[in-house]
Parts: structure tokens; sequence; C-alpha cells
């Protein structure tokens, strides 16, 4: 594989790393808020 | 103003090494080992779902999904460890960090964050009981089979079977924030279950395992005296696998499907006793998994509310 496409190739994972996290604290937020109406007996 | 077009067909770009590799995110599932995952997964939910008591659906899919990440956790912190062996089994070789693409403190830093956050997650929203057996399950798997058991005794995969048989214990405490005996038996079900599921393995592993260093019990002992081993623990499950019943956690329709089950079990455990080859070995790993799956499935099934509605059956 070139360097050229070996840092492309690094570029692309990076993102997609980055998407992959951003996605777990979203998902991590939302968790939290719906535990917390749970436990508050909002939806019981 | 915009930067100066770069000519890449003269400029020297800098080399990648391999601490410049970015794991792709695929390699960071892999280390959460997915297939045993799933096992884990299944069982735990099953040990919710038997559980006397409530427990409000989103907390109960909080606790299965705490389970699964714990499990996970304890999957990447143990390939860590052992990237050394993993690079001399032909099993293993493929995994992310033997195979080079990804550093071993990233390996080790993602386990241990998900391990620290499953067990705090569950210790909030559901009890910290089911914390602490989680903590317990991932710290029992870490420490004591992986790092202490694993590459010194041929008894590793019959002490470090505790771990694994954590889960359905944990799904149990997550509705009755303590544990019951009936709880106590499925634990048993897998502990008694998971020497002979390894073994299977490991009797067709054998080079593997000699080539690494690990002492499993073929390596160490010889194939006959572990035929003869497997055999003993399939005789042993049966009253094992038959004591969810006995302990009203099920009712007798799972009773009489376990003492078939585990008749089969038997029989594929006399079957690779008579065999000199790996063939039944094998057959015997993938009928392990079945097993241990259907079994599970028929607790659920067995009390699933007007599922089973026949006089003489269910709880």
């Amino acid at each position: 594989m070139s360097e050229l496409a070996l840092m492309d190739e690094r570029q692309r994972r990076i993102r997609s790393r980055n998407r992959a996290l951003l996605l777990v604290l979203l998902g991590v937020v939302a968790l939290f808020y719906l535990i917390a109406l749970v436990r508050l007996g909002v939806w019981s | 103003m915009s930067p100066p077009a770069l000519d890449t067909a003269t400029v020297a770009l800098p080399r990648a090494t391999p601490a410049d590799f970015v794991p792709a995110v695929g390699d960071y599932f892999a280390l959460l080992k997915p297939r045993v995952m799933s096992l884990v997964v299944f069982t735990g939910f099953v040990g919710l779902y038997l559980a006397p008591g409530h427990i409000h659906p989103l907390l109960a899919a909080v606790a299965v999904l705490c389970i699964a990440v714990g499990a996970g956790a304890a999957g990447a912190i143990n390939m860590w460890y052992e990237r050394d062996i993993d690079a001399l089994m032909e099993r293993t070789r493929r995994r992310p960090l033997p195979a080079g693409r990804m550093a071993p403190g990233d390996a080790l830093g993602f386990g241990a964050v998900l391990a620290v956050s499953s067990v705090i997650i569950m210790g909030l929203a559901v009890n910290a009981a089911a914390a602490a057996l989680l903590a317990l399950a991932i710290g029992f798997y870490v420490f004591v089979y992986t790092i202490g058991l694993k590459r010194r005794t041929p008894q590793n995969i019959v002490i470090g079977g505790a771990a694994g048989a954590f889960p359905p214990m944990i799904g149990w405490a997550a509705v009755t924030g303590d544990i019951s005996v009936a709880a106590l038996a499925l634990f048993a079900l897998i502990f008694f279950w998971t020497p002979p599921h390894f073994w299977a393995l490991s009797l067709y592993r054998a080079g593997d395992y000699a080539r690494a260093g690990v002492p499993m019990l073929p390596v160490v002992a010889g194939k006959t005296e572990t035929k003869k081993q497997m055999l003993l623990y399939t005789l042993v499950l049966w009253p094992v696998a038959v004591a969810p019943a006995l302990l009203h956690a099920t009712g007798w329709l799972y009773g009489a499907a376990a003492l078939i089950l585990s008749a089969l079990f038997t029989l594929c455990a006399l079957a690779v006793w008579r065999d000199n080859g790996d063939r039944a070995a094998r057959r015997m790993f993938g009928f392990s998994l079945l097993y241990l799956f259907l079994l599970f499935a028929l607790m659920a099934i067995d009390r699933a509310p007007g599922l089973l509605a026949a006089p003489g059956f269910g709880a």
C-alpha cells in the first residue's frame, strides 16, 4: 500500500472512530436521561 | 487566501509507523469477544427473566446492557494480557493485538473504561448487589482466571469457569437485589458445563495450546485423562441441570428436557471417549453450545405466562 493510501486510510479510520465515539456519547446521555425518568417515577 | 496546493507526487509524506496507525472501529468491537458476549447476554437475560419480582423494562434492558459491556470489557483486558500467547496460536493470531492493528495500551484503556463504566451504571440504575456481582465477575475473569490460573494449572478452566457463570446470577440480583438458591443453581449449571465445553475445544486445539505453553488438560495430562474428566463432568451435569426445576424456578417441562439434553451430552462424551480423531470432539464442542442455549431457552419458555397452561406443567 502506498504512503498516500496509508494516510488516507488513517484519516478515514480517525473519522469513523470519532463518529462512533460521538454516537456512544449521545447514547450514554440519552441512557442517563431515560434512567433518571424511570428513577423519578415519570415512567412507572 | 487559500494554501498552496500540495504536490503529492514530489513532497515526501511522513512514513506511517505502527504508533500512527489508528485501529478500525471493528477492531474495538472484536476486542469485546462478541460471540462469547452473545451467550453471556442470553444467560444473563434468562436469569433476570426467571427471578421473582418486578423490574422496569428499561432498567432490565440497562442491566442486560451492563452485563454485556462488562463481559466485553473483561474480554478486552484478557486480550491485552494474552497478546503474547495469542500470537502463537492459530485460532487467535488474527486478533487486533497480535496482528499489530492496535497498540496494547489502547486495548487496556478501552477495557478498563468499559469495565468501570458498566459497574457504575449498573449500580446507579439497577442496584448495588448486581453491580457488586458484575465487578466480582470482571475481577475474577481478569485477575483469577487470566492472570492467576490460565498459564499455571490445568485446572484453569475449572476454577476460571466461575467467571462465565456469573451472568444469570447478576440478572437475578438485578430484579431481587439478592442471591437465592435458584440463582446459585443457574450459576452451577454454567460452572459445571464449562470444563467439558472447553476441553472439547482443547482436544482438537492441543497443538496450539502446547505451542503457546498453556497447560490445558490434554497438553498436561493427555487426551485419555481429558476424555475421562469430560465424561465425569457430563454425568455431574444431570442433577445440576435438573436443579432449577427441583427448586421450582422452572416447571417440569424444563426438567424433562434437561434430562434428555444431559443424556445426549453424555452420549457426546462417550463418542469422544471412543474416537481416536478430532471429529467427535468438534461435534461435542458444537453440541455443548447448543446444550446450554437450549437449557436456558427452555427455562424462559417454561416460565412464559400463558404458554404452558396444561396441568402438571409450569411452576
